[in-house]
């Protein structure tokens, strides 16, 4: 959510169950602008918090020219010093798919665990352990990029490709009607499209994202309406 | 004579004018009823001149179609129904008395929510201001509504299509029995139509071939604690929009809790609806969310240590009674720091563990053979099944520090609500073991708990349901039940001609027997 409409936006998103307490609201308010400013991003989002055993990770992104391309991601544990998250590549996507457990709370904690792999279908299976060391940080790093890219949806319309093929916020985008946003066809994973399509980018300038309704398998996103959230 | 003919033609000339021209519902009857009344009504100067002209108006009228069919027709959307349910949430109750006297000094059974969320907002918990207040007036609601002495909010359960909120609460002394009679015919209802059930098959099966019966006998089905006792303890009540009407949830049954340990299954929001898993649970939605809630409770109901104190009877006779807790009225808060430190030192459980038989007082389902015990011994030694060990678990007000850890993480999470004026923050306590389970303290003995989640426990492997248990045993091979071959026709006669000879050979061992009999 956005920086500059933070408090109205986290009193539409608290049926969650999870709200910023005052003093953090106030703090992420003020410590976004300076983000904003020495960053010099074009926008900062607001993107959740990832809850640790001792404490607890805020992460914002800021965005610069394209909305999808150009996203940074920073971490803060009080909402005051932010710092930047690691780039994060396929291998520690992968890796961090094979981590259990919550988060501790501290970005320099390596976890460490036994992963069994099976090999062969025979009866006897050799198994092979191996030990699959991650930096927390690293691993908070790979885990925001996994649930952006699993999870990400954004209405449809809200953001246009330009002929330059960058991904800009449509400023004429007036939210989804009621009956609309009842449907997952009118929502769009919020990532690159897999599959490119040359053509597309000059006649649709607005259905370049694949829609949620394809995904597998059925029903994982489910919609729930709250009157509260439509805007 | 002549009146009746007139009468006949009056009739006659009526039942003209009401025909109906082709493709026209309209009569002349009603065309010239119509402008008549307009005549009579707007009473023109020169009504007769003017007659074609109100007749052409009329019949233009007609024509114009109704404004309405035009206009959209708006049909109720779901927020306007939302919100005609909720406005009865802020109709005062003085409406009602007429002149309805302000008295700060009757009691309210239920707690300032407001209160209670503004304090879990300063620790990251929270639902929103408005939606807390709408809880608010739905409890205060519910207190009008049925006879409870008190009530609090438990929390929220998160639904696939709607969530539930939770409200726990004690009925007055008295009126919990008539429920409680209510709900036993309803059971035994439902055991007469069982009955009914099981003769028809018994006569079935006596027209066709009789089935071997079967030697199984189920185990001893293990009673539901009594009310006001153990996991019944609460009434929970539910809804899923503040306003919506309260659904009180049945009492749980230890099978339940027991089957809702072995499945993990999102919620849907629908009391009504099934739930489909393995091992088959006994009942729907609302059973497994009572059970949930009685799991959840039991595990994360924390205060902090002192708070409560058990009433001191000395009923040495039975040691396993759960001792009833009291308020401690001599109780003193620490300080704050105290209660936010990891250890967890400082706070107790207040609700007792549920033992793994479902009941938090154990039941012993062997019968207890004392009767006949001066009859049969030698039977009672060989049918007896062994004594059970009683199910034991931590004791109520057991030290929330000697909870077990959770997967290699301590089971509360403790924290500060603020580094920044520590001297004006909370400390809040988060369950590792249920997420969404939180609890408070604050000075002057206010603390709370809640549980806002999934109602779904932690685990960091993926769930395995319970394997079927194993394929049973086939009957024992022997001789008796093998299948013997056929013999071939080359075996037959081989026999045949076996049998023969030893036919001959025993005759011809006769004849000499005989002879030595007869010598």
């Amino acid at each position: 959510m956005d920086s500059e409409s933070l408090s109205l936006n986290l009193e539409y998103a608290s049926s969650s169950g999870i709200v910023l307490s005052v003093e953090k609201r106030a703090s992420l308010l003020t410590s976004l602008t300076l983000v904003q400013q020495s960053y010099k991003f074009h926008r900062v989002k607001f993107w959740g918090i990832i809850k640790g055993i001792q404490n607890d990770y805020y992460i914002i992104q800021g965005i610069g020219k394209d909305e999808i391309r150009g996203r940074k991601g920073l971490y803060s544990q009080d909402c005051v010093d932010w710092r930047l998250l690691p780039h994060v590549d396929e291998t520690m996507c992968v890796k961090s798919s094979l981590l259990p457990g919550r988060f501790t709370g501290d970005p320099s904690f390596i976890l460490e665990h036994k992963v069994t792999n099976r090999i062969g279908k025979g009866e006897i299976t050799p198994e092979k352990s191996t030990i699959v060391e991650m930096k927390e940080e690293e691993r908070l790093a790979a885990v925001i990029r996994r649930i952006d890219e699993e999870v990400a949806v954004v209405p449809r319309g809200a953001y246009m490709r330009t002929p330059l093929n960058e991904v800009v916020a449509n400023k004429s985008f007036q939210g989804l009607s009621l009956p609309e946003a009842k449907q997952l066809k009118y929502y769009y994973h919020f990532k690159e499209p897999e599959v490119e399509d040359v053509n597309k980018t000059i006649t649709q300038p607005i259905d370049f994202l694949t829609s949620i309704d394809q995904d597998i398998p059925k029903g994982k996103l489910q919609l729930v309406v709250i009157i509260n959230d439509i805007v | 004579m002549e009146n009746a003919h007139l009468e006949e033609q009056v009739h006659a000339a009526k039942a003209f004018f009401l025909n109906t021209s082709d493709g026209d519902s309209s009569n002349l009857y009603d065309h010239l009823a119509e402008c008549l009344g307009k005549i009579l009504e707007e009473r023109p100067d020169n009504a007769l001149g003017k007659f074609e002209e109100i007749s052409r108006s009329v019949k233009r009228e007609k024509l114009s179609p109704r404004p309405d069919v035009i206009q959209d027709s708006q049909g109720i959307s779901s927020r306007a129904e939302v919100a005609t349910i909720q406005k009865s949430l802020f109709m005062s109750s003085q409406g009602e008395d007429g002149d309805a006297e302000f008295d700060d000094e009757v009691d309210v059974p239920f707690p300032n929510l407001m209160d209670v969320m503004s304090n879990f907002e300063q620790g990251g918990i929270g639902i929103g201001k408005d939606q807390a207040y709408r809880i608010f007036l739905a409890l205060k609601q519910l207190t009008t509504q049925q006879p409870l002495a008190s009530v609090r909010f438990w929390g929220i359960i998160f639904g696939i299509e709607a969530s539930y909120i939770i409200a726990e609460g004690e009925y007055q002394e008295g009126h919990e029995e008539e429920e409680e009679e209510e709900e036993e015919e309803e059971a035994k209802q439902e055991d007469q139509d069982g009955d009914g059930e099981g003769k028809d098959n018994e006569e079935d099966s006596e027209e066709k071939d009789v089935l071997p019966e079967s030697q199984w006998k189920p185990p001893p089905v293990i009673p539901k604690e009594e009310t006001r006792m153990g996991t019944n303890k609460k009434v929970y009540f539910v809804c899923n929009t503040p306003g919506d009407k309260w659904v009180k949830l049945p009492h749980v049954k230890p099978a339940e809790i027991v089957a809702a340990r072995c499945i993990r299954k999102l919620f849907t929001g629908n009391l009504e609806s099934p739930v489909v898993g393995y091992p088959p649970f006994p009942g729907r939605e609302e059973h497994l969310l009572r059970a949930q809630i009685g799991r959840i409770s039991a595990t994360t109901q924390i205060s902090p240590a002192g708070y409560y104190m058990c009433e001191e009877e000395e009923d040495e006779g039975e040691d396993d009674a759960p001792k009833p807790i009291e308020v401690n009225p001599e109780f003193e808060m620490g300080k704050l720091s105290e209660y936010a430190d990891g250890s967890m030192n400082n706070w107790s459980h207040h609700i007792q563990y549920i033992l793994p038989q479902g009941r938090c007082q154990w039941f012993n389902p062997v019968p207890k053979a004392d009767d006949e015990f001066e009859e049969d011994e030698e039977d009672e030694d060989k049918e007896q099944p062994e004594e059970l060990e009683p199910e034991t678990g931590p004791q109520i007000l057991t030290a929330v520090a000697e909870d077990e850890r959770v997967e290699g993480m301590p089971a509360w999470s403790a924290r500060l609500s603020s580094s920044i004026i520590p001297q004006y923050a909370v400390a809040v306590v988060s369950s590792n073991l249920w997420p969404g389970a939180h609890a408070y303290v604050s000075g002057k003995n206010n603390f709370e708990n809640i549980y806002i989640g999934w109602g779904l426990k932690y685990s960091s492997t993926p769930f395995n349901p319970l394997l079927p248990p194993a394929v049973q045993d086939e009957f024992p091979t022997g001789a008796d039940i093998t299948e013997t071959k056929d013999p071939t026709a080359e075996e037959e006669a081989a026999l045949k001609a076996l049998q023969e000879e030893a036919e001959k050979a025993a005759e011809e061992e006769e004849e000499p027997e005989d002879s030595e009999d007869e010598g």
